[in-house]
């Protein structure tokens, strides 16, 4: 799976204002669902990866709050909130 | 516990048209919005289309409003593995006014519009994030934001393309794959001048330019470039059930990427400064995939209702937000004035709709969703024209064969029946 180098970068140039804990979480157990790793492709942030021992891992930091997760693997994997007011990603342009 | 007349939940297009056609009608209504300010979290391709939302707004309305560019020019590339054939079409019509359609920039004016709401009289509260419902007695009675509980007679979800709302309120199921698409892009600062150079137009004018074939790798989506004032907006829409099934897994931040190395965007692009990558889910399924737009007490509009439309040749949805927000508040004002706000009385609601461009035009290209999911189109035919072309253009050492015979080359018997079989399919567009 290749996710750009320079996406982290990308990410970087958005106001973003990061929250307490994350907003979603892949639910206990699920980690190595392979509905789950499906969501590596599908992220347009590349926030999700598969560590050396094959469980997907959610890195929330620049979120986009797309929800292409939460249609690609549904709620029963990942517990899915919006982030707390006054945080996350604040679009400028949109 | 407070309690309003209405409270509406998301500052978008569908929220903040409701809000202020409410609040104009003298309406007690408060809109929610989880993001700093309206457009915060809204994410658009994106153009919108005036035409058929001019009659719900003030005669001056729009002029006011901080649009990008008016739509003169509308091209439609396709992509195959080593060309590109454009069409290009320019209607003098669309170049004066009234005009047809704007380029736009949602955290821009969906803020101008939370302000026009909030004149008119909504109560609007940014930095409200809803995370459940108030029921009393099977019907909903209000909101809980931040740990708060207001009340209300009618909650209306204007909360976009996932709607927990509507979800809480059991009026959907979580979104599906098969039914949505993610738009995903990249806002490219540029003189305006150079704008209007590369895209060929008129001190002001602007472009809406859509990608289709190789770059998608033979799956249903396309990329995208809209002209701002001084910026183009360029990304992709890709369904995403195509986007888990493609073999080798491609990560979609990946695709826009080579999109990006396509000469003709590069050659849109370059020199140009990223000022913001932006995502969104969107709905995909049309008519046919609508969930109810209404309950005892709650009534659903825009995204949130699947009120999206992918025609292929045009990518409609803001219309259908500001049309089901207006009717979704002419419908609450209706039950304030019986006092009555259960289902029953709420179902107006779709009739409304039914009788007005949003569930017509759903309606009438409620095949599109079924005719654009074919691969053919993304790939097949992408690279039959740009070979054909190529062919047809080319003066090679020899003798060159006949156009007839070019063609023949390209078109065989046994391409036929695949053809009549898509343009069959296609007849209900």
């Amino acid at each position: 799976m290749m996710i750009p180098g320079n996406l982290k970068a990308k990410l970087g140039i958005n106001v973003f204002k990061p929250g307490h804990q994350p907003h979603i979480r892949i639910k206990p157990g699920a980690e190595t669902d392979a509905r789950l790793k499906k969501v590596v492709a599908v992220c347009p942030a590349g926030l999700y990866s598969i560590d050396d021992e094959g469980k997907v891992v959610l890195d929330i930091d620049g979120c986009l709050e797309c929800g292409t997760c939460r249609i690609a693997c549904g709620p029963e994997l990942l517990e899915w909130y919006y982030p707390e007011a006054a945080t996350g990603v604040q679009f400028r342009c949109g | 516990m407070e309690k309003f007349d209405v409270i509406i939940v998301g500052a978008g297009l569908a929220g903040l048209s409701a809000g202020y056609t409410l609040a104009k009608a003298g309406v007690e209504v408060l809109i929610l919005e989880r993001g700093d300010y309206p457009g915060a979290k809204n994410v658009t391709g994106g153009r919108i289309y005036l035409n058929p939302v001019r009659q719900f707004f003030p005669e001056n309305f729009w002029d006011k409003a901080p649009l990008e560019r008016p739509v003169t020019t509308e091209i439609i590339t396709m992509v195959s593995e080593n060309s590109s054939t454009s069409m290009r079409f320019r209607a003098q019509d669309f170049a004066q006014p009234p005009y047809q359609s704007y380029t736009i920039q949602r955290s821009k004016f969906d803020r101008w519009f939370g302000q026009q709401a909030t004149n008119a009289g909504a109560m609007l509260v940014n930095k409200s994030r809803v995370d459940d419902l108030i029921w009393d007695n099977g019907r909903v009675a209000g909101v809980i934001a931040g740990g708060e509980e207001l009340g209300a007679n009618v909650v209306l979800a204007c909360d976009g393309a996932l709607s927990l709302v509507a979800e809480k309120a059991g009026l959907r199921q979580p979104g599906r794959a098969k039914d949505f698409a993610v738009g995903f892009k990249e806002v490219i600062e540029l003189p305006e001048k150079t704008i209007e150079d590369r895209f060929g137009l008129g001190v002001g004018e602007g472009a809406a330019q859509l990608f289709m074939g190789a770059f998608t790798k033979g799956r249903f989506g396309g990329g995208f470039a809209y002209t701002n004032k001084t910026s183009l907006s360029l990304g992709m829409v890709v369904g995403i059930r195509d986007l888990m099934e493609t073999e080798p897994a491609i990560n979609a931040a990946a695709l826009l990427e080579e999109f990006k190395q396509q000469p003709d965007v590069a050659a849109l692009i370059a020199g140009g400064e990223l000022i913001e990558y932006s995502a969104h889910v969107l709905p995909e399924a049309g008519y046919n995939g609508m969930s109810p737009c209404f309950g005892n007490g709650v009534l659903v509009a825009g995204d949130a209702a699947g009120l999206a439309l992918n025609m292929g040749l045009l990518v409609r949805g803001m219309e259908f937000a500001i049309g089901s927000g207006v009717l979704a508040a002419q419908t609450i004002q209706a039950a304030l004035e019986q006092k009555n706000f259960s289902a029953n009385a709420l179902s107006a609601y779709k009739q409304r709709m039914e009788q007005s461009f949003v569930l017509q035009d759903l309606k009438t290209f409620q095949a599109a969703p079924h005719v654009l999911d074919n691969p053919r189109l993304f790939g097949y035919y992408p690279e039959l024209v740009g070979k054909l072309m190529q062919d047809l253009f080319t003066v090679c050492s020899g003798p060159k064969p006949s156009f007839v015979r070019t063609v023949r080359n390209h078109l065989g018997v046994s391409d036929l029946p695949g053809i009549l079989k898509d343009a069959w399919g296609g007849r209900k567009l």
